[in-house]
């Protein structure tokens, strides 16, 4: 008979984020025939009872273990990838899974720099023959279209120089497209594209104060009627809370398969960037550690590996 | 092909930089002289004349060309000596400045510079201006000309030469239903536009040729009045056949009562160092005249020995 520990430690090697391979090893290697069948037995959700008598893998499951294995082979590649090739590969990808993953290229063209953002646009001319935008503006219809089409080709001005009374009256023009936001979708409004998409990231951040001193709240808790436009402002103008949101929701129990890669990605494409303040944010907004959500959702060399980058920040 | 004529022996930057300060000095100034260098002296080549001009006088060249030097001659002799990527960022923003507001200057910018080019030009429009190239235009245009010239100068265009027909085929077919409902600022015309590489655009444009019997810019013809469709027809010529748009360009120039003579000094200034032989040629395929003997009649004095020299007539 297995002992219930281990079965328990088993149990938890195959779920979550990552595979415990260590457990595996010196668990399941050393089991013996009815060891493992009580396993079997055990775990209805792994394995189904067959008619023929025997308990068979749920084949759904094999699959997701499939990922679960690839997932530190993924996180290596994708940490070892120049940046340039990461978000291009990355951009076509989101391309390609559809609107649930829109928010990938929103994350690409607003969080890099300028000059990672025009690097990203070369590379992907080398791996898909195309430029971003005629992919982007081809496979993104509808009303989001314009706005995606112009995150991407923007190469905003990096210096620090704003200029207040514009950055004021353009906050004044962002607030009375979200009041008419009944008549019209802020998202299909020229004027808001026009500044979300041009404007520089210091300006875009005047815009936002001044925006909380015209109407009392913050742009983008305004912007509940369009997560997109929500998720743009909050990417140009405070990346780090939008971070630490994602890791969050990536970080829950037996969410979606897409969801939870973008624990990998936000890890991997921040550790050398704003990691350290993402962490901060993390503990204010959750009460907890970066680090100790990690090594209680994730497993194995998984979680060891993101661990050491999160790390790397300070 | 280039109309420039650089010397074979050519004099060392200091030597030029000191013979260009001499051009300055006294009474009036040396114009024939400053021709004779600036003229037959390459985009690199005119960066370290201006460099070293700055260490050996500290000055700017460029600020003593503008306190030397006067209208139509200036401009053409300022423009010439700017980095390409410079030119085309004080031009760009010239052109989005309210009195002289063009936009075609920006659209033409925008189409007929490769990808790289049009990038490097961003990079010294943040660099000079302090804000980027897109949002200046976008601030400054609006309705179906800020849809166009936002996107058209944030492209990046792939620059290979792979073609997928497939893809032409469909593309043409949604263009020509797009344009025979009038829906000439649709989204998908503008998509296709500015965002397809140069090689596919001109396979889509043929195809739409031989499905449907006429070249686009026929099409788009509807209304000669119409300011967006003359800008659109433009575009088009600009991202399959720049040298005649060009000659166009010049040809209106030359032609108008009086001249125009910034878009004059523009198109020779910024096309000697790439295609000028060709705009050349198709000038006087088009004209029975070529562009020397027009230049000829139509300007005078230094001005007109600085754009003779730039397309590269005479010696070098």
């Amino acid at each position: 008979m297995a002992h219930p520990d281990e079965l328990e430690t088993l149990t938890k090697a195959f779920s979550g984020h990552g595979i415990h391979e260590q457990a595996l090893i010196s668990i399941l290697g050393k089991w013996q025939p009815e060891e493992k069948k009580s396993f079997r037995k055990g775990n209805p959700n792994l394995f189904i009872e067959d008619e023929r008598n025997f308990e068979r893998w749920d084949d759904r499951h094999v699959r997701l273990l499939k990922h679960e294995f690839m997932r530190f082979k993924n996180a290596v590649v994708l940490w070892t990838m120049h940046p340039w090739e990461r978000d291009a590969r990355l951009v076509k990808e989101a391309l390609k899974k559809g609107p649930q993953s829109y928010r990938i290229l929103i994350e690409i063209s607003c969080t890099r720099s300028a000059d990672e953002l025009l690097g990203t646009r070369r590379a992907y001319h080398s791996l898909f023959d195309h430029s971003i935008e005629e992919d982007v503006a081809y496979h993104v219809n509808g009303s989001e279209r314009k706005l995606f089409v112009a995150l991407v080709s923007a190469y905003r001005y990096e210096g620090s120089k704003v200029k207040e009374d514009i950055a004021k009256s353009e906050a004044m023009t962002l607030s009375n497209a979200i009041k008419e936001a009944d008549n019209r979708k802020p998202i299909e409004d020229d004027e808001v594209i026009r500044i979300l998409s041009t404007r520089s990231k210091p300006h875009l951040q005047a815009i936002y104060k001044h925006y909380n001193e015209i109407s009392g709240k913050n742009i983008d808790e305004e912007l509940d009627i369009d997560l997109r436009l929500k998720e743009t402002v909050q990417c140009l103008c405070s990346p780090q809370k939008y971070f630490s949101k994602v890791l969050d929701t990536a970080l829950t129990k037996d969410t979606d398969k897409n969801i939870k890669k973008a624990l990998t990605r936000v890890i991997v494409t921040r550790a050398d960037t704003d990691m350290k303040q993402i962490k901060q944010e993390y503990n204010n907004q959750f009460g907890v550690p970066l680090s100790k959500k990690v090594e209680d959702t994730t497993n194995g060399n998984y979680k060891d590996f993101l661990l050491t980058l999160i790390a790397r920040g300070g | 092909m280039v109309s420039l004529k650089v010397p074979e022996l050519v004099p060392s930057p200091a030597e030029d930089a000191e013979q260009l300060r001499k051009a300055f000095q006294g009474w009036g100034t040396n114009e024939a002289l400053i021709i004779s260098i600036l003229a037959h002296r390459n985009a690199a080549q005119r960066k370290i004349i201006r460099e070293t001009y700055a260490q050996t006088y500290g000055e700017d060249l460029l600020k003593d060309l503008d306190k030397e030097l006067s209208s139509d001659f200036e401009r053409a002799v300022l423009l010439w000596v700017l980095d390409p990527a410079e030119r085309d960022a004080f031009l760009a923003n010239e052109a989005t400045k309210r009195l002289t507001s063009n936009n075609w200057i920006v659209m033409e910018i925008a189409c007929t510079r490769s990808s790289h080019d049009l990038f490097v030009v961003r990079q010294a429009y943040h660099a000079r201006f302090k804000r980027s190239l897109e949002e200046d235009v976008a601030y400054h245009t609006s309705g179906d000309f800020r849809k166009l010239l936002v996107p058209l100068v944030t492209s990046f265009r792939y620059e290979g030469d792979e073609v997928n027909m497939t893809l032409a085929k469909s593309e043409a077919k949604i263009l020509h239903e797009k344009i025979s409902n009038k829906a000439y600022n649709d989204e998908e015309i503008i998509r296709i536009l500015t965002t397809r590489s140069k090689s596919q655009i001109n396979a889509t444009l043929n195809h739409y040729n031989n499905a449907f019997g006429n070249a686009i810019n026929k099409d788009l013809k509807t209304d000669p009045e119409d300011e967006y469709l003359k800008l659109l027809r433009a575009t088009i010529k600009c991202l399959t056949c720049p040298e005649k748009y060009f000659e166009k360009v010049l040809r209106l120039a030359i032609n108008k009562l009086g001249t125009d003579e910034w878009a004059l000094t523009r198109v020779v200034t910024t096309r000697a160092e790439v295609d000028m032989q060709r705009i050349k040629e198709e000038y006087h395929r088009r004209n029975s005249v070529p562009l020397e003997r027009a230049i000829d009649s139509d300007t005078s004095g230094d001005y007109e020995k600085m754009l003779l020299a730039l397309i590269g007539h005479g010696d070098a």
